[in-house]
């Protein structure tokens, strides 16, 4: 049933493919950069490598996205047209350190 | 150890909160349980496998597999939702009149509780694959507090299954005539913040670039990731900012539910009268 609706999706093409992102790297728990600008009212995309051996989970309600990052491999998050503004996310599993804002202006 | 428990807990919320409507409606079911556990034990068989190949899985679909995944998991839940309503509108209230109902009746009554066991597993795989990949991490991280924060874990299921409890006792004390109702009410609003969320990781994907600004932005009254914003957001599909897209997908499952509730026929007897 999964490899049928993932086969039926296959099919569909993605609608973006932006290879230029901002790219960001977590590693012991931290991101860097922390804080992330981008151009309010246009999509934009973070690259996100995990550094650490562990998951982590970016998560921000204000960006409306929860991704899990497994260890040692990258993600990319895309980021809907912002309004400008400031939107914290944080790296769930390690909430403690992992935060960060992205501030569209 | 608190940290743990936390992260655990609001991740089991969702899924507590599920089992404890599913268990209530479908009251009068024969094997039931063994429906629910079946959903219970195949959802954290899932998460294990996609927290084992959550790398694979994520590389997938140009980097969005996740997103795909869960927005088609999500789909196939509000699918089984819907089923499940439709064919209450069509049976519950003979099951109503007569919870003990006759072997013919209770035979098609188990053909939905399928549906709902799928329902189970997909909220358990969706929340549970986090754990696995959250509490891996504490173990993998070794040092002293590890089995503190394991305990913690540990404990947050136990809150889980707790949420479980209380919603399915607290939806009990509902007079059985009236307690379908309420079930395929709620049933519904599950069914349609389902596809709002399905929509948002299409939309997350890049697979859907229509309506992807939000509406409106509630966040000052009531955050999303605090406590009544999950119940809520499990519950009647609270988003602090929804998208135009979600706020369709809301809005179109809920509809849908209702006009398919409508156009089953009521009961074999009134089958006839229904159609027209």
């Amino acid at each position: 049933m999964k490899k049928m609706l993932i086969a039926l999706l296959m099919t569909a093409t993605p609608a973006l493919a932006a290879d230029d992102g901002i790219v960001v790297h977590l590693k012991n728990h931290k991101f860097s950069p922390s804080v992330i600008k981008v151009k309010a009212n246009k999509p934009a995309m973070i690259i996100l490598y995990n550094d650490d051996a562990t998951a982590d989970e970016f998560d921000s309600p204000s960006l409306k996205i929860e991704r899990v990052v497994p260890g040692h491999k990258k993600a990319n998050i895309r980021l809907r047209a912002l309004a400008p503004g400031k939107y914290p996310f944080m790296g769930e599993f390690n909430a403690a350190t992992a935060q960060g804002v992205v501030i569209a202006e | 150890m608190i940290s743990s428990f936390i992260i655990v807990f609001r991740e089991m919320i969702e899924a507590g909160l599920i089992v404890g409507i599913v268990l209530a409606a479908t009251r009068g079911v024969p094997h039931r349980g063994r429906a629910v556990v079946l959903g219970i034990v195949a959802g954290i068989l899932g998460a294990c496998l996609v927290a084992a190949f959550a790398g694979e899985l994520a590389d997938l679909f140009e980097g969005s597999g996740q997103e795909i995944f869960n927005a088609a998991i999500l789909a196939l839940a509000v699918v089984m939702l819907t089923w499940h309503n439709v064919w209450m509108a069509g049976h519950g209230r003979e099951m109503a009149r007569e919870l003990k109902a006759a072997g013919h009746q209770v035979k098609t009554g188990e053909r939905t509780l399928m549906a709902l066991s799928v329902v189970v597993g997909v909220a358990v795989l969706r929340e549970g694959a986090e754990v696995v990949l959250f509490l891996y991490g504490i173990a993998a991280q070794g040092g002293t507090s590890a089995s503190g924060l394991a305990a913690g874990g540990a404990l947050g299921l136990v809150a889980g299954g707790v949420i479980s409890g209380l919603m399915y006792f607290g939806l009990l004390t509902i007079p059985a005539g009236r307690l379908f109702q309420v079930t395929s009410g709620l049933i519904t609003l599950l069914a349609a913040g389902m596809a709002a969320q399905s929509v948002l990781f299409l939309q997350n994907g890049g697979w859907l670039d229509y309506f992807t600004a939000t509406v409106w932005d509630t966040s000052w009254l009531l955050p999303e990731d605090s406590i009544t914003g999950r119940l809520l957001h499990t519950l009647v599909g609270y988003s602090q900012s929804p998208t135009g897209a979600q706020l369709i997908a809301y809005g179109g499952t809920i509809l849908v539910i209702l006009v398919l509730m409508r156009l089953v026929p009521q009961g074999p007897k009134k089958a006839t009268r229904a159609a027209a």
